[in-house]
């Protein structure tokens, strides 16, 4: 069903040029894996906080909000080198499993981020140190499989 | 013993072979290489961001220094551990690949910096410790590591390509010195 949806993307002029050049993708894909590192960094600022380590003398709150614009310039950086890698090789991702576990852990990954994770940050009796260590440790292994699952669809 | 001869047999070790040809383990040490490289330059990069006077301009850099290097310490032993496992894994032709040689100059220059920055800068922190910009010589070592690390990973990532590998001929003069190919004579 989603088939024909891929092979049309494969259509798409931009990812046209990028398979007509020798450059073009490996020097994406190098821009892509500078914004996952910005990415770990904005990530494991306020993560490692919230397992109680890190820049403990700080808020959690205070971190995340210093952190928050490298996490959403990443992301942008991430989506835009990403697409046009997508659509350069759009019917091999369709049958890669590797790509699907990545497109269903991402949307969770950054819907986590801005929601529940944002919600606990705060000071409040609500934000037991329990519960922030589990939404630390769960932001981290949802991104670590994203970055993962990224990487091994070049392995497919 | 050359280098290279060093790294052809290394190559017929049978742990290399093994690994050179698993399916699944060496995916899983190149992906754990990806996953530790959020951590490590990850976080290098948000410390140097503070010496640049970028991000987090009111924490000390003290602070940051003793709170976030045993992490990316940590990051960086398991990525050494992890890089030196891809290496064994296929030593010969990373050997000859000019994006690794160029990878293990930039490391190298990369230690410098951050001897230089440690030995050299950081004593001296008492004077811009919780300066929301610090002094040139501060920035410097920060912006110097940002660029060595973004370009290791570029490197690093090339690394994969084979356009300048040796067993492509013709290439450059400068290629075939700087990779270290053994070229036969053409006539």
């Amino acid at each position: 069903m989603l088939l024909p949806f891929f092979e049309w993307c494969e259509t798409v002029w931009l990812g046209r040029m990028v398979v007509g050049s020798l450059w073009l993708f490996p020097v994406i894909e190098a821009v892509h894996l500078l914004a996952l590192s910005v990415l770990g960094g904005a990530i494991f600022l306020v993560d490692l906080r919230l397992l109680g380590t890190g820049l403990k003398h700080r808020t959690a709150e205070e971190l995340w909000r210093e952190s928050r614009p490298y996490l959403i310039g990443a992301i942008v950086v991430m989506f835009a080198t990403g697409i046009p890698l997508f659509l350069s090789e759009s019917i091999k991702c369709y049958y890669s499993n590797s790509f699907w576990v990545k497109m269903t852990t991402l949307p969770f990954a950054i819907a986590f981020a801005f929601t529940i994770r944002a919600g606990t940050v705060t000071e409040s009796v609500r934000n037991t140190a329990r519960r922030q260590k589990l939404v630390g440790a769960l932001s981290i292994a949802l991104w670590l499989t994203v970055a993962a699952a990224g990487r091994w669809i070049g392995f497919s | 013993m050359s280098l290279l001869a060093f790294c052809e047999w290394l190559a017929a070790t049978e742990n290399s072979t093994a690994l050179r040809e698993s399916l699944f383990m060496y995916p899983l040490v190149e992906s754990s290489h990806v996953m530790f490289l959020l951590l490590f330059v990850g976080l290098t990069v948000m410390l140097d961001l503070r010496l640049l006077g970028i991000a987090m301009r009111h924490l000390p850099v003290s602070e940051l220094v003793d709170r976030i290097l045993p992490w990316v310490r940590a990051g960086f032993a398991v990525m050494l551990f992890t890089g030196v496992l891809l290496f064994f894994a296929i030593p010969v032709r990373t050997y000859q690949s000019v994006w690794f040689r160029g990878k293990v100059i930039l490391l190298i220059l990369a230690a410098f910096n951050i001897w230089y920055f440690h030995y050299r800068v950081y004593p001296q922190r008492a004077a811009w410790d919780s300066d929301a910009r610090p002094p040139w010589v501060v920035r410097r070592a920060g912006l110097a590591s940002i660029i060595l690390w973004f370009s290791i990973i570029v490197a690093g990532r090339f690394i994969a390509y084979n356009w300048f590998d040796c067993d492509i001929q013709p290439q450059p003069a400068f290629v075939n010195w700087f990779a270290g190919c053994v070229v036969p004579a053409t006539d």
